[in-house]
């Protein structure tokens, strides 16, 4: 960190707070168990996702991958590929239009892209499944089998491919998401040898595949000099400058559009499949349709990376921390930027007396790693938590008594104050839930018939974020409604429908008024979806915008309405209209206003504020995971019986859409813990499983009835008091998993997954 | 060659390459069936032919000549939802939607199998043909529906409600 | 996909005129495999014969046998009455397999000659014996947890994938078949081959001979039946081991009569003879079935990975075999 930071950051704590959002607390919309407004759509096939969009004279795309992990395209055959039936182009290196590289996403303000790459520019090989050719044809079957002709040879080159052979020359890299890569405070490992009792241990968690059910997809088609895109994107505004600069295309004629998105999870940003089927597109001179193959999907998109993380703890008799080291190594590569700082739960979690935490990178030449749910949280709450059950066993003590033990007063790395934090309460409340009273310490004491019965808890944390440089708008009709327009993203969280009602909760309407507009770049500047951010992103631009309106319907209403004379700060929103606080009588509605001025509607559009809430404080989400198994004695199978997650999220806007943000993040998180692993194989820096039948995710009867339960208590210091859900849900699962299965069993597994064979 | 979709009769010409999901989704415009995989591996693609449940990526469309296939555009619409439909939209049984026709889909032809007393890997007594749509022979049964988002409460409580209201939960 | 002529057959004789005797010609049953294999650029007939309108029947002898149609579909036979009572392993081996609308798909004779889910085979960039004769197996000392312990070679330790085959190679099953030599029968055991130095030729089809049915002969103690199959989800997932089996207990305590295969641990669908040699007419106690167990396994060869399926198939035999006995627990 700069001296410039560091005093940047001392000045913003002496900022004074902002006046907490008037409408914590507030219960007419928000708080509400809606059903999805787009429910209809999605459960007749209407909604239409972006390989679903019809052009006249559309054209197919498919393409074809790399085979070697790093070295040159030697020659590429195409001739044979050009003279199948309904082929227009076979795009190579050679014959591609003159690209720059993708801005790069986190490291450039405009950026969407997973790698920093050059598409398809010049001969040489980055990693195994690189796309090489590109087919258009009339038809997509006519694509795929003109691809397999195109023939390629390579001169290969050494690669690097093997993590265990490199991971010696690991290096702490810049920073990590702009946070130092290394903390240390006082001497960790001098405390660790000096403490009575110590845990140190070594945990590996393994490549894993989003396989979002969508598979990776774009209709693109050239129009007067601009481009019109249909892409499944988590950000379509970063999309767009993007392709623009990619294009030389000025970002307001490109148009990216995605209103219905087949899962993310953080993988769907540009990727080198935009840029080829833009490009396609321009030298055939018709719209192209490019679907990824799953086998492209796993090729040509990012994974999670693997990870080899060291957590020490040392500990005095009763429990409280000498020492505190969470140290290890992400493989990445040297074209993207996404180290999976699994060393931040530790950050925030635990009070000790000294800490080190330090993450490393190694590079490797394999596809550009990226942003999945909970990026490094996910991990690194497998091995920070496992090893707290560690502990909490070496130290007979009960794993939630631990933690009470180890609560902290302020954050312990950063210094700053929490906004809100409850992880205790819910402890509590989830161990009341489940049943943690009768759990059976002893591991291996519970048995029913041929099964083993465990229970583990774990933590859950992840970051509150809000994303800088989100605007919306707000469009009050003459009829009284109203339509509230921000390019943000509806991947499945319930966007469509949380933010119609955070809206109609702002304007005082009924939810049924409102519709929330979304996805597409011909509304205002939309942040990304991800970080679990957009929440908090979409309602501050709201409250900014319905500032804007109050103000501007304050105009309007003149000096003959009854809200002549007051002030924004004097006002409510409710009943369809603006009211005294105080005088409830004293107050005209949005119709009245309108009708008064002779106006069939009022616009009104702005900026979110900085978040700098970020910065003064500490602000996190928590939760406690429980979990129970039951573990196969003779053949070692896991299936998870009961779980329970109990969340301290800041406020809740929708429990029905919320319960299922959280119970997914809970499902990723055991198919993380028992079965996701995407095979790479060291020798060729391939993916050897590219495909939903060998890559597993959990499957319906994997998935037990999942109890998800808050504490529902607002932070007073983000917008509504809520806190973004997206991702919580995942961390944690995978120690409660393997912490239940320690209990079952008394075999402590720290390398994920916990398949079957590592219990035998 | 000649099909039979949602009760009408189409007529058209086929590379005998195309899969029935590429028929739909290509050429018929009919896009409610998903392609997740075409691989066989995730059930997005999910049809009913003559009743019965298959994937149709990996059915080439020249095999089913002459079939009646049923997809979600033939369950219900918007306006008139299948009972299965309304049920999925009350229990929260997706998030992002992609899967959720193939599930849809698979259920109702679920629902078809129970009926007949075709048993499952979770059935205790292969004799009997009154097969008790538990909640582990229902989830059984839709495994070969994948779900990314993690809506198999939300899934499994809708498909209980409907064709199992009294079944033990 | 290559481009291929497509032609439907009406019965098994038209069929096999319609192959032509051609090499490359294939009988297109289901799909579920060969239309993935030819999706991924493994299998590249230039003519498929859709066989999978022939004969559906399920017919129920008096004698105790039933004859599948080669064209009736894996949930028709799992679910047939007869078959369930008969032959109750074979229901639950059919319903341990895939997914419901694969198995409303897939034919008897399709999932027979179903190909290895190796993953070197399915990645042609990768070295395959069984794709590309000669050529090498990545498989060797690549992942191979999933790979074969018994009956593989130096050139291929791919596992067959089948559920059905287990129970079809414990049942003393018959394949009848049709060529443009014309009809003969063969034992189940003898249709896939072990792998030795052509794992490219997987079975002993000639040219254009077709499965035209499946015989189940009587056999009473398969009455008493069942599969375990262990694998690394709870369903959806190929066998990392299973066991088909059915066990015949004698008043005296001995073992009558015993039928073991075993799925996910052979190149082939793996019938235990010399576990069931053990078992036959030996008390039927967990002693005898481990020293089975420990027999069928001994010419077991683990590879980097895949050495646990040797303990994992054993308890599974065990296990599945005291399942089937009332009296004796483990």
């Amino acid at each position: 960190m700069t001296i410039m930071d560091s005093l940047f950051k001392k000045a913003v704590r002496l900022i004074p707070d902002k006046a907490p959002d008037p409408l914590i607390g507030a219960e007419r919309q928000v708080g509400r168990s809606l059903s999805r407004v787009d429910g209809p759509l999605k459960v007749t096939g209407q909604a239409r996702f972006a390989a679903e969009v019809p052009f006249k004279n559309l054209v197919y795309a498919a393409t074809k991958y790399s085979a070697i992990a790093r070295g040159r395209i030697a020659s590429i055959e195409t001739e044979e590929a050009k003279q199948a039936p309904g082929v227009l182009l076979v795009m190579t290196h050679e014959n591609a239009p003159r690209m720059p590289a993708p801005p790069l996403m986190m490291k450039d303000p405009k950026g969407a892209s997973g790698s920093s790459l050059p598409v398809m520019q010049d001969a040489s090989i980055h990693w195994n499944g690189e796309p090489v050719a590109v087919v258009v044809a009339e038809t997509q079957e006519q694509a795929d089998h003109a691809v397999s002709l195109v023939r390629v040879k390579y001169d290969a080159q050494p690669a690097r491919t093997d993590f265990d052979r490199l991971k010696s020359e690991a290096h702490e890299p810049e920073n990590v998401l702009g946070e130092p890569s290394r903390i240390a405070i006082g001497d960790a490992e001098a405390a660790l040898a000096a403490a009575p009792v110590r845990i140190d241990n070594i945990y590996r968690t393994p490549r894993h595949n989003h396989a979002a059910m969508e598979l990776h997809v774009i209709t693109v088609a050239w129009q007067e000099g601009g481009i019109i895109v249909h892409d499944t994107t988590q950000m379509v505004h970063l999309t767009r400058s993007t392709l623009a600069e990619v294009f030389g295309l000025p970002e307001e004629h490109v148009r990216v559009l995605s209103p219905f998105v087949g899962g993310g999870f953080g993988n769907k940003g540009v990727w080198s499949h935009q840029v080829l089927a833009t490009a396609a597109s321009q030298v055939v001179g018709r719209p192209v349709r490019m679907v990824l193959s799953r086998e492209g999907v796993f090729r040509a998109t990012g994974g999670r990376t693997l990870t080899e993380q060291r957590v020490a703890l040392g500990a005095k008799a009763d429990g409280t921390l000498a020492a505190l080291i969470h140290t290890g190594i992400a493989g990445m590569t040297d074209h993207n930027d996404c180290p999976e700082q699994f060393t931040f739960p530790a950050r925030h979690l635990y009070a000790a007396e000294s800490m080190l935490l330090r993450q490393e990178i190694v590079e490797l030449d394999m596809v550009a790693n990226t942003f999945m749910r909970a990026p490094g949280e996910s991990v690194g709450t497998f091995a920070l938590e496992s090893a707290m059950d560690e502990l909490a066993e070496a130290l007979s003590l009960d794993p939630i008594e631990l933690r009470g033990r180890l609560e902290p007063a302020k954050d312990p790395a950063s210094g700053l104050t929490f906004s809100a934090r409850h992880l205790l309460e819910a402890y509590r409340r989830g161990a009341d839930r489940f049943g943690w009273d009768k759990r059976n310490r002893v591991p291996r004491a519970a048995i029913d018939g041929d099964w083993l019965i465990g229970q583990g808890v774990a933590t859950a944390t992840y970051p509150y974020f809000r994303m800088p440089g989100g605007s919306a708008s707000i469009k009050l009709t003459a009829e009284g409604d109203a339509v509230v327009s921000m390019a943000s993203h509806e991947m499945g969280m319930g966007t469509a429908t949380v933010q119609a009602q955070t809206a109609a909760e702002r304007l005082g309407l009924p939810v049924e008024r409102v519709t929330f507009e979304y996805g597409d770049t011909a509304l205002p500047h939309g942040t990304l979806a991800g970080g679990s951010s957009q929440s908090a992103s979409i309602v501050a631009a709201v409250m900014a915008a319905n500032d804007v309106l109050v103000k501007e319907l304050l105009k309007l209403a003149g000096n003959d309405s009854p809200l002549a004379g007051l002030k924004p700060r004097d006002l409510e929103a409710r009943d369809g209209g603006l009211f005294h606080r105080e005088h409830p009588a004293r107050g005209e509605t949005y119709v009245s206003i309108l009708k008064r001025a002779n106006r069939s509607e009022v616009v009104c559009e702005a900026a979110a504020p900085q978040p700098m809430e970020m910065l003064k404080y500490s602000m996190h989400s928590y939760g406690a995971q429980f979990c129970e198994v039951r573990v196969n004695r003779i053949t070692g199978e896991v299936r998870v019986s009961r779980f329970v997650g109990s969340f301290d999220t800041g406020r809740i806007l929708n429990p029905k859409t919320a319960a299922s943000q959280f119970r997914g993040g809970i499902i990723m998180g055991l198919g993380l813990a028992l079965m996701e692993h995407t095979l790479f194989d060291s020798r060729s820096g391939r993916i050897m499983n590219p495909s939903l039948a060998e890559y597993h995710v959990p499957v319906h009867l994997d998935v037990p009835a999942i109890d998800v339960i808050w504490n529902d208590i607002p932070d007073p210091h983000s917008p509504l008091g809520l806190h973004g859900i997206g991702e919580i849900g995942i961390t944690g699962v995978g120690a409660a998993v393997a912490n239940a299965v320690y209990n079952a069993t008394g075999r402590r597994i720290r390398d994920l997954p916990i398949t079957l064979d590592k219990l035998l | 060659m000649k099909f039979t979709i949602n009760d009408e009769v189409i007529d058209l010409t086929l590379d005998p390459r195309m899969s029935l999901l590429d028929l739909l989704r290509e050429r018929l415009h009919l896009t409610g069936t998903k392609k997740g995989c075409d691989q066989g591996a995730c059930g997005a693609c999910t049809v009913l032919v003559d009743g019965e449940r298959i994937n149709s990526c990996l059915a080439l469309a020249v095999q089913y000549e002459g079939c009646a296939i049923t997809t979600i555009e033939g369950l219900g619409t918007a306006g008139d939802l299948h009972e299965l439909q309304r049920a999925f939209i009350e229990h929260d049984g997706f998030q992002c939607g992609y899967c959720t026709p193939g599930q849809i889909c698979s259920a109702v032809g679920m629902a078809g199998e129970i009926r007949r007393g075709v048993p499952s890997a979770v059935t205790g007594d292969l004799e009997t043909d009154a097969i008790d749509l538990s909640h582990d022979e229902l989830r059984e049964r839709m495994s070969g529906n994948l779900c990314r988002c993690g809506a198999h409460n939300g899934i499994v409580q809708a498909i209980q409600e409907t064709f199992a209201p009294k079944a033990k939960p | 996909m290559n481009p291929f002529d497509y032609a439907r057959a009406g019965d098994a004789a038209e069929a096999i005129r319609l192959a032509g005797g051609r090499a490359d010609a294939k009988y297109l049953g289901g799909g579920t495999n060969l239309v993935d294999l030819m999706r991924e650029g493994i299998e590249h007939p230039t003519h498929l014969i859709d066989v999978s309108r022939l004969s559906h029947e399920i017919a129920a002898r008096d004698d105790g046998s039933v004859l599948l149609g080669a064209a009736a579909k894996n949930t028709a036979v799992a679910a047939d009455p007869v078959v369930r009572e008969r032959f109750p392993m074979l229901t639950r081996a059919i319903v341990a397999g895939a997914s419901g609308q694969i198995r409303n798909m897939a034919t008897v004779a399709g999932n027979m000659l179903q190909r290895t889910r190796c993953l070197y085979f399915y990645d042609d960039a990768a070295r395959c014996n069984k794709r590309t004769p000669g050529a090498g197996c990545d498989a060797m000392e690549g992942f191979n947890r999933f790979h074969a312990i018994l009956g593989g070679s130096d050139a291929c330790v791919a596992t067959h994938p089948s559920d059905m085959c287990v129970a079809l190679a414990a049942l003393d099953a018959v394949v009848h078949l049709q060529g443009p030599q014309g009809a003969r029968s063969i034992p189940f055991a003898e249709l896939h081959r072990l792998p030795g130095g052509r794992p490219d030729v997987e079975t002993e089809l000639g040219t254009g001979e077709l499965i035209v049915a499946v015989e189940l002969p009587p056999l009473a103690a398969a009455r008493h039946s069942t599969y375990r199959k262990v694998r690394d989800r709870s369903s959806y997932a190929f066998a990392l081991v299973s066991i088909a089996a059915a066990l015949e207990v004698g008043a005296d305590g001995k073992v009558a009569d015993v039928r073991l295969a075993l799925g996910g641990v052979g190149t082939k669908p793996w019938r235990a003879l010399a576990a069931e040699a053990v078992l036959r007419g030996a008390a039927a106690t967990e002693e005898t079935f481990r020293k089975a167990a420990e027999v069928e396994l001994q010419p077991a060869v683990g590879l980097s990975d895949n050495g646990f399926k040797i303990e994992l198939a054993k308890r599974t035999i065990v296990h599945t075999l005291a399942s089937l006995c009332p009296g004796v627990r483990t």
